[in-house]
């Protein structure tokens, strides 16, 4: 933590275009371009390092450790050229290599449409023009749909009882947004359409890397960054907002965009009595996603890793199932690998193993008992990360659980949600403007403006609705009518 | 501006955002998405873009007019035909 004694507002202005509170991919990516389009932006981080969950740490032995770079689709090329700058955007580089491993199958798989169709052909010997429909069906599924198909109903209609089939199309997309059978079919349909699109990518340089260049090119364009700045309260008046206190300083602002949890936004920062009573009870209805574990295993210098896979879903549950995915007795585990591509010249790898959580399974655990489930844990991951990578335990040398309550201390989500609100919040977030003039959220919402893509592309989407309302403020701004 | 300077402009601005297409092959009166690999992320650029350069507001319930590049020129010159062209 910080020294009181140190002031992290040092020379801040005394007014701002827009506050931008928390520099998750969202609130990085909207300060960014806000600042591109000439507004005075300050972005404001309580912790040490900008990122949000897409963050890294280190380790002694030189370990570094990737938490959210898992995989993401292609589209994110696009948008990390467009909304960030071409060096950036050209180090993104295809995971090729994704597997499964469960006692329904064990398959290998480029994660793309044309080998998803081989497969469901060949392996589960569907019929090609149900394969074809499906994926013209997803395609098609765009957030204006109705919300009455839930994913589960999907499956039934185009794979009625193939349970298999099921799981193949789902675990991944678990993995990739918290979302489940019983979600909206297009919160589905979204996220498998992208990467179905044309596979798997990372980030070559690793999360720092990317971090460290965005931060620079954050500078360039002119935003103030502040780290360890915690922002505790949005002031509003007459239904406008005025301003921010950031470590007990306040600074004004004709706008905010927040990249903190929607619900945190509205309940904490800004306070329930600023806005209309029927749409604080549409928002007691917001329900936050789940949160996650995860292994973090360092192998020692000079032991290498065999190429297993980039990202394997491995599991020993009969058959996919949330409540399963979720229990604290673990049967479901993603494997992310990192190989030494990832950091080039780096010649190390590491393993990181993740699992969805229910912030309740820990949250009220005596110290002891914590301490013992996080090592349970480590343990269960490295003897079921053997049967992949014979004598994990000594390859490895360093091993360390987080849990939600680690996601928590850090991202300060409630219940340390991974995966931000479920769909409803997607809603309750593109509505916040009409109920105070200058507050603005973006950050995982419903699902589909979750992962890298969709948190950086919703950053995008907001950050256009924000500098909309600055220019309003401005009487030159022409509205076009035809 | 004249109508052809807009459409000058909006392919200046398609060139930015699809830099690996070629733009001049365009057909004016094909839609966009069917020649070039348009998403709706790029619709929402066009439109920041124009808000950008020009302070022109298009509302969402026009974007349709946005559609071809006719339809872009057809939409945007009345708006722009005052407008002298940045030097």
């Amino acid at each position: 933590m910080s020294k009181p004694s140190r002031d992290w507002l040092k020379g801040v202005l005394s007014a701002y275009d827009t506050i931008v509170i928390g520099s998750g991919l969202a609130g990085m990516t909207s300060a960014n371009l806000l600042a591109k389009m000439g507004h005075k932006v300050l972005l404001a981080e309580h912790h040490y390092n900008m990122g949000g969950l897409a963050t890294w740490f280190k380790r002694k032995g030189g370990h570094i450790m990737d938490i959210s770079l898992h995989g993401f689709p292609c589209g994110m090329i696009k948008t990390l050229r467009k909304y960030w700058n071409q060096d950036i955007s050209k180090r993104v580089i295809q995971l090729k290599n994704i597997r499964f491993d469960n006692p329904q199958f064990s398959i290998n798989t480029t994660f793309d449409k044309i080998d998803f169709t081989h497969i469901l052909r060949e392996r589960f010997g569907i019929l090609k023009e149900v394969i074809d429909e499906f994926f013209v069906t997803a395609r098609a599924m765009n957030f204006y749909d109705d919300l009455v198909m839930t994913t589960r109903d999907l499956f039934e209609k185009f794979f009625p009882g193939r349970t298999d089939v099921w799981r193949f199309l789902m675990e991944p997309i678990t993995y990739a947004n918290g979302s489940t059978l019983d979600d909206p079919a297009l919160t589905y349909g979204i996220v498998f359409s992208n990467f179905m699109d044309k596979g798997v990518f990372t980030y070559q340089g690793g999360t720092d890397h990317l971090i460290k260049e965005m931060k620079k090119e954050l500078l360039r364009n002119g935003v103030d960054i502040r780290t360890h700045c915690m922002v505790e309260k949005i002031y509003v008046e007459d239904k406008t907002v005025q301003g921010v206190r950031i470590n007990g300083q306040d600074i004004v602002c004709k706008s905010v965009l927040s990249n903190s949890n929607l619900l945190t936004t509205i309940e904490q920062l800004t306070g329930e009595e600023h806005f209309d009573p029927e749409f604080i009870k549409e928002v007691k209805k917001v329900r936050l996603n789940n949160s996650s574990c995860q292994v973090y295993m360092g192998i020692k210098r000079g032991e290498t890793v065999p190429h297993v896979g980039d990202l394997l879903f491995s599991s020993v549950a009969d058959e996919y199932c949330t409540d399963k995915i979720l229990s604290k007795d673990v049967t479901s585990r993603t494997f992310s690998f990192y190989y030494p591509e990832i950091r080039p010249g780096t010649n190390r790898y590491s393993i990181v193993s993740s699992t969805n959580a229910r912030y309740q399974d820990w949250a009220n655990l005596s110290e002891p008992q914590y301490k013992k489930d996080k090592h349970d844990l480590e343990q269960s991951t490295l003897d079921a990360l053997e049967k992949y990578v014979p004598d994990i335990r000594r390859k490895v040398d360093h091993v360390e659980a987080s849990t939600p309550k680690t996601f928590k201390r850090y991202t300060l989500h409630p219940s340390g949600t991974s995966f931000g609100t479920k769909f409803e919040g997607l809603k309750i977030s593109r509505d916040l403007p009409k109920q105070i003039n200058g507050l603005f959220h973006a950050g995982s919402v419903g699902i589909i403006m979750s992962g890298w893509l969709g948190a950086a592309n919703y950053g995008v989407i907001v950050a256009n609705e924000t500098d909309k309302f600055l220019r309003q403020l401005s009487p030159s701004l022409v509205t076009a009518s035809a | 501006m004249t109508m052809e300077d807009v459409r000058q402009i909006i392919l200046s601005i398609l060139a930015d955002i699809a830099p690996d297409e070629d733009i001049s092959s365009i057909d004016d009166n094909t839609k966009l998405r069917d020649q070039i690999d348009l998403d709706s992320m790029d619709f929402l650029d066009i439109v920041m873009e124009l808000r950008k350069r020009f302070n022109i507001e298009v509302p969402e319930k026009d974007y349709e007019h946005l559609a071809t590049l006719a339809g872009c020129v057809s939409y945007l010159t009345p708006l722009l035909k005052d407008r002298q062209l940045a030097s």
